[in-house]
């Protein structure tokens, strides 16, 4: 059971433990309570719980969650507004998703405590369009919560009112970022302005807007009512709590989970995750999605927290952690995230849109087997242009996938580029297909399974490829039943 | 431009979505959610009644479909099928599973095949990534999908 030893659950608290269509199991679990009992402080004096708790915003950027709070309550204005970040980008992630399916008043509830501490009266939910169930699931939440006068006029008979609305997001990544994402709610296209001015003081509509995530909402709750001491206990200096990660990639156990900050990844990896899918090496782990960076053997027993990963040339992001084997393609891997990049970039400023596409035509060109010495001199320039002269997040980080990847696995780009040769096997173009003439028993099977009639022989010959006719599809490989077939 | 004719009962929901809206052009995500939702995709002629209901201009309109990859001005086959390219389904193969539909079906991505049967389209991460790697039909979800099952898939809806 060192699956359950290691991890803790504070965001994922409720998941699977309560039917999420039912108020009342919520309930008994402790729920509203920390609303309650914020009504019963001042403002101030919750802000001040929340900035000693240490709790950092889990979206990706690490900011002191109780820092922005004070910042949007220090504003003055007639509205102010609270928004849910779950957007959600990252593909290969679904923390947020889990808890938005399986605790949606964990969200609710925490959104009216931040509304009650900044001022805010309404409260706004961008979730993506992806997400169906999330959206069913919060809409009842939403519903039963105002029936049950958790949500409206008078929370508690207080002076104190609040109420929540969903609006939705129609498929765009860089809607993650918040002040596209406060666009998007106003109905324009998605695009990021520059900051400053910060959402806490000109967001939603101009006014000021607090923007949080899913999952940083959802450790609000279990702070007040277990206290900030004991949340600044779990994990490192300076990152407390625990971390929801969505472990997927080539390990055994894929799936959700939360850990304690501070945990390796060689812990998440092996005890938890239980080692590589079918006994293979393991070569990489990609952290931080898109903006994030691949890490290797070398930091399996680097304390996971966001400074250290940082250091380490990856970041923390959201939450997703892909794991990679021995017959990853790292070229390929920083090839298959700039497309993404590529096709995510909002076109507003020049580094990202154009550089970004130049960075993805380099990839390709070095898989195609094309590309020289010099073209890995040039990833790394553009890359540190795009990264110091985009406008936001996105463009800023975009590059990290090739830059962590040439750090950690230089050598696989060299062989690419002098040996034209794809170490893992993934690059299509740089491998061929061969019959082995002592193997081959000329049973002609090969012949008549490819599609482009790339092989020749008598019947009973040794049969041969004629590499510039080959698509390199492997059916033959695949169907020759003497192992007279190889790859090189 | 009336390249299409739109069925008038289709159009008379539309605008009494958009007036659901109070005709509020910052409502306009929302008013082409639910236009996509009753036209099943969003042409140039739902495009113009949108704008003259919110009371936008139709390039506003045009701007925002066209920024937003969940919209979408072509429409779909009978059957969508959607492969998930997210990261989790990359790793373990979507792209040699997208390739078998390719192939199969002879069409390219955001393509439909010429009897209106089928379509491609990649996913970026529906958040089943344990079931990596996936593939959706129409509401159908596949998971661990391996090249040699598409062929099965796709006799489902023949
Ligand atoms: C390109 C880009 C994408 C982002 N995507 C998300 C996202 O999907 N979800 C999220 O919560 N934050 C995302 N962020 C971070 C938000 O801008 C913002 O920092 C966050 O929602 C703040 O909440 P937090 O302080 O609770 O983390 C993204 C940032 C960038 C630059
Ligand atoms: S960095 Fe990229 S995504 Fe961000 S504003 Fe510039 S073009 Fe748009
Ligand atoms: S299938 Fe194998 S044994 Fe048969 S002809 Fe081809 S290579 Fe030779
Ligand atoms: S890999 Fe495919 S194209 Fe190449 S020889 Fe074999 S069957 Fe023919
Ligand atoms: S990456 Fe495919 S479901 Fe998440």
């Amino acid at each position: 059971m060192a699956k359950d030893k290691k991890q803790i659950r504070i965001a994922l608290r409720n998941c699977g433990f309560i039917n999420p269509e039912n108020i009342d199991e919520y309930i008994a679990r402790d729920g509203y309570q920390a609303l309650g009992k914020a009504l019963e402080m001042t403002p101030e004096e919750v802000i001040d719980e929340i900035k000693k708790s240490g709790l950092r915003g889990r979206g990706g950027g690490g900011f002191p969650t109780g820092l922005k709070w004070e910042l949007t309550r220090k504003v003055e204005a007639e509205q102010k507004y609270v928004v849910c970040n779950a957007d959600e980008g990252d593909p290969g992630a679904f923390m947020d998703r889990s808890i938005l399916e399986g605790d949606p008043h964990t969200v609710l509830e925490a959104m009216a405590i931040n509304g009650y501490c900044t001022g805010a009266s309404k409260g706004l939910i961008y979730i993506r369009a992806e997400y169906p169930l999330a959206i069913e699931r919060l809409k009842i939440a939403i519903g039963q919560a105002r029936e049950y006068g958790l949500l409206g006029d008078k929370i508690f008979g207080k002076d104190f009112s609040f109420d929540i609305e969903l609006r939705y997001g129609a498929g765009a990544f860089v809607c993650g970022e918040e002040t596209a994402l406060i666009h998007s709610m106003e109905g324009l296209r998605g695009e990021p302005t520059v900051k400053p001015p910060f959402p806490s003081e000109s967001g939603y509509k101009g006014a000021p807007t607090n923007v949080n995530n899913v999952e940083t909402y959802a450790n609000i709750p279990v702070i007040l009512l277990k206290g900030s001491g004991w949340f600044a206990s779990i994990g490192t200096e300076k990152s407390k709590g625990t971390k929801v990660f969505a472990l997927a990639g080539k390990v055994n156990n894929v799936g959700l989970i939360e850990v304690p900050m501070g945990t390796t990844l060689r812990e998440v990896i092996f005890d938890i995750g239980g080692g590589i899918k079918s006994g293979k090496k393991f070569k990489a782990v990609q952290t931080g999605g898109p903006s994030g960076g691949c890490l290797t053997e070398k930091h399996l027993d680097i304390p996971i927290d966001y400074d250290n990963l940082i250091a380490s040339g990856s970041m923390m992001g959201s939450g997703g952690m892909i794991v990679m084997d021995e017959d990853d393609c790292m070229v390929s891997v920083a090839k298959f995230y700039l497309d993404f990049t590529v096709e995510e970039s909002c076109g507003k400023c020049a580094p990202c849109r154009l550089g970004n596409k130049r960075l993805y035509e380099i990839l390709d060109t070095i898989t195609q087997g094309k590309g020289t010495e010099d073209d890995l001199f040039k990833l790394r320039n553009l890359g540190n242009v795009i990264k110091d002269t985009s406008l936001c997040g996105l463009g800023q980080t975009s590059p990290n996938p090739v830059l962590s990847t040439m750090e950690n696995f230089y050598d696989e780009y060299l062989a690419h580029v002098k040996d034209h040769k794809c170490p893992a096997g993934q690059c299509k173009a740089l491998m061929s297909y061969i019959i082995n003439p002592d193997a081959c028993v000329g049973c002609t099977l090969c012949a008549r399974v490819c599609p482009v009639d790339a092989i020749s022989g008598e019947k009973k010959m040794p049969h041969v490829i004629d590499q510039s006719i080959c698509i390199k599809c492997g059916a033959c490989f695949e169907k020759c039943k003497f192992g007279a077939i190889f790859i090189e | 431009m009336a390249d299409i004719k739109l069925p008038a009962n289709k159009v008379q929901e539309l605008r009494e979505v958009c007036a659901k809206f109070n005709h509020d052009k910052g409502e306009l995500i929302n008013v082409l959610h639910a236009a996509q939702g009753i036209f099943g995709y969003l042409p140039a002629e739902v495009q113009e009644i949108v704008a003259e209901e919110l009371n936008v201009s139709v390039a506003h309109v045009y701007g925002v479909v066209t920024f937003y990859s969940f919209f979408t001005m072509l429409p779909k086959g009978k059957h969508p099928i959607s492969i998930c390219m997210g990261t989790a389904c990359y790793v373990r193969g979507a792209e040699k599973v997208l390739d078998e539909f390719k192939r199969h079906l002879n069409i390219k991505v955001g393509e439909t095949t010429p009897d209106g049967d089928f379509s491609i389209s990649c996913l970026r991460c529906v958040g089943a990534c344990g079931l990596a790697p996936v593939v959706t039909v129409g509401e159908k979800v596949y998971g661990r999908v391996a090249p040699e099952d598409v062929k099965g898939i796709l006799a489902e809806y023949r």
